[in-house]
């Protein structure tokens, strides 16, 4: 029930990405992307607004098709898998959207238990036992019928992860968290990624351009250069901040501070 | 009122002098002037500014302060904002930090007529492509219906039967019983002339089963339920429900389109009947009521009129023209953009792309029927 195993050769490495090339159309956004991302990583990719940062993730998870290159999952060739392989792959993810995405017409127990319906044998009584669960991880004990707009945005944000992580991923994905939360709720959502982490074992990757958040959970991660079009360097945040030379990155990670100074 | 004066200092400094109140309440201010004053000072090295008796000002001076220092720049003369209040100076100072951006204006440009005949074809194509891609998707859904494996939620599927068949008895009703009374009365105002009235009942009866009552119920639905599909699904679009779906593992073409096709191709033939029904029932109105027929004859001559054929000929165009609404209304909410302008014209889209559909159907449906001899 963890997601899919990644046995592959490489050290642990739970996605590899190689060449990759993202384009709309005859529009390149990024070229020559190469990473990996290893199991237990908090992996963050960052980068300005309008960098690409979403679409890579639409890319990972299969929303969009590469120009170019490979994504693997293990030693799964994501990119040419076939409909049944893809599922299988896709159901040991998890996605947390922007605005939390979670169906409308369902109440929050039922945006969870549709997911258990369809992939477990559980009985209706043992589905709505673990959606309540679900929503008490992230704080929402009690709300199982509210509905998606009788709630807050934070509480909409916190649900939507319960419903990633109702088949118990081995890898959950987080498009911009903190994105219209308090300072507080985000450093919440933070702990409780770092929690999930540790007690699951779950693989996190986050798109961020929060510092605070950067710094606080990343293990490991990437910056996506506008101008350039590619990744211009890879590592734990706080090394590149310590040892970075490339103005660009030294500019973001210290919210332009060196570029006054 | 705003008030601007010059005077020339040296031969070679222009000094501005602003006074009064400059506020875009007060009326437009134009640089105009000043910009003919620095055209007829052709030794002008140097702008200068008093602005000892400037009273309240707003946005409206800051656009002719940057109006004069574009100017400024382009003569090459030198701008001296020591004179001018430090809030404004600042403000010029922000506006002018981020120089503008190479290749961010937009250039108006107007296509060739070959280009943009070229660019319509190309639209066009790729049009009817992503239609044939969904009909192709619909169809292997379709497959996987009768196979047993497509997935959705049955409580989705009750609620739509619900929403296509119960709530839209209202509108129905009214608008079906109204064709009927039309059509009496125009058949009545010509079958008088003979003597003929009785014949009412046939036309209103013959015309409501085979044609009326199937192809206004058919629109009713394509403005009701086509254009309440595309908004729906256009805003799941929006807010990433379904690419919540699609990652999750279901398909949106079985999860969300092949329920709604389903209740409409249910209700559709439903709705048929009953819209025959209030439509020789409107008939029926009139002829008892202006044209002094008896009801009973009013029935039997209706029932003599109407056979099963037409009634059946009705019922079966129906539930292909529920297909055509709730296609229409599916593909256009799944191809709607990102935005909520995006929502409405898929919405709109819908409506007209199911009554253009509906149209075409009943045509091709009257030369079968005509060559079958139905």
């Amino acid at each position: 029930m963890s997601g899919l195993d990644p046995v592959g050769n490489s050290a642990k490495a739970y996605i590899t990405v190689r060449d990759l090339t993202m384009a709309y159309g005859s529009f390149v956004i990024m070229r020559d992307m190469a990473f990996t991302i290893n199991q237990g990583d908090v992996f963050i990719i960052m980068g300005g607004s309008g960098s690409g940062k979403s679409t890579l993730l639409r890319h990972l998870i299969g929303l969009n098709q590469p120009a170019r290159g490979e994504i693997f999952y293990g030693n799964q060739d994501f990119t040419r898998a076939d409909a049944i392989q893809r599922e299988q792959i896709l159901r040991g993810t998890g996605v947390l959207f922007q605005s939390g995405a979670l169906w409308s017409p369902m109440t929050l127990a039922e945006n969870i238990g549709l997911l258990l319906e369809e992939y477990t044998d559980l009985s209706p009584a043992e589905i709505r036992e673990v959606a309540a669960l679900k929503l008490a991880l992230v704080g929402l004990k009690g709300f199982e019928d509210y509905y998606p707009s009788q709630i807050s945005g934070g509480m909409q944000k916190r649900a939507g992860l319960a419903r990633a992580m109702a088949l118990d991923p081995g890898i959950l994905f987080f498009d911009e968290p903190s994105s219209g939360l308090d300072p507080i709720s985000a450093r919440l959502l933070d702990e409780l990624i770092l929690d999930l982490r540790d007690s699951l074992g779950t693989t996190v990757v986050v798109v961020t351009h929060d510092l605070a958040s950067i710094f606080t959970i990343g293990t490991n991660s990437i910056f996506l250069d506008a101008d350039r079009k590619t990744i211009s360097a890879q590592g734990p945040p706080k090394e590149l901040l310590a040892h970075t030379q490339d103005p660009q990155l030294r500019s973001f990670l210290t919210r332009g501070g060196m570029e006054h100074s | 009122m705003n008030q601007v004066s010059f005077e020339r200092v040296d031969n070679d400094i222009l000094l501005i002098r602003f006074a009064g109140r400059w506020q875009l309440s007060g009326g437009a201010a134009s640089s105009g002037a000043i910009e003919r004053e620095m055209q007829a000072f052709p030794s002008l090295a140097r702008v200068a500014f008093d602005a000892r008796d400037l009273g309240d000002w707003d946005s409206s001076i800051l656009t002719v302060l940057a109006r004069v220092s574009d100017l400024c720049r382009q003569r090459h003369v030198a701008l001296d904002p020591d004179g001018l209040p430090a809030g404004i100076h600042r403000l010029l100072d922000l506006a002018e930090a981020v120089p503008e951006r190479v290749g961010a204006r937009k250039a108006v440009r107007k296509a060739p007529v070959l280009e943009r005949i070229g660019t319509g074809a190309i639209g066009v194509a790729d049009s009817v492509t992503a239609m044939l891609d969904f009909l192709g998707h619909m169809t292997v859904t379709f497959v996987r219906l009768f196979g047993m494996k497509a997935r959705y939620r049955a409580s989705d599927l009750w609620l739509l039967i619900q929403q296509c068949g119960a709530q839209a008895l209202p509108i129905v009703t009214l608008v079906t019983f109204l064709v009927g009374v039309i059509l009496a009365f125009v058949g009545a105002v010509q079958l008088k002339q003979f003597g003929a009235q009785i014949y009412v009942a046939n036309l209103v009866g013959i015309a409501m089963t085979r044609e009326m009552g199937a192809m206004m119920t058919a629109i009713l639905m394509a403005g009701r339920t086509g254009a309440a599909f595309a908004a729906q699904l256009g805003t799941m679009k929006v807010t990433q429900e379904i690419d919540a779906l699609t990652t999750a593992g279901f398909s949106p073409m079985e999860f969300l389109v092949l329920p709604r096709v389903i209740a409409l191709v249910l209700m559709m033939p439903l709705l048929c009947l009953y819209a025959d029904f209030m439509g020789i029932a409107g008939g029926a109105a009139i002829g008892v009521g202006t044209l002094h027929l008896s009801w009973t004859t009013y029935v039997q001559q209706t029932a003599d009129a109407v056979t099963l054929t037409d009634t059946a000929g009705g019922v079966f165009k129906s539930s292909v023209y529920g297909v055509l609404v709730a296609l229409a209304g599916c593909l256009r909410g799944l191809q709607s953009g990102n935005s909520s302008a995006a929502v409405g014209d898929a919405a709109t889209s819908a409506v007209v792309t199911g009554i253009v559909a509906i149209i075409v159907a009943c045509g091709i449906f009257s030369v079968v029927f005509y060559v079958l001899g139905i």
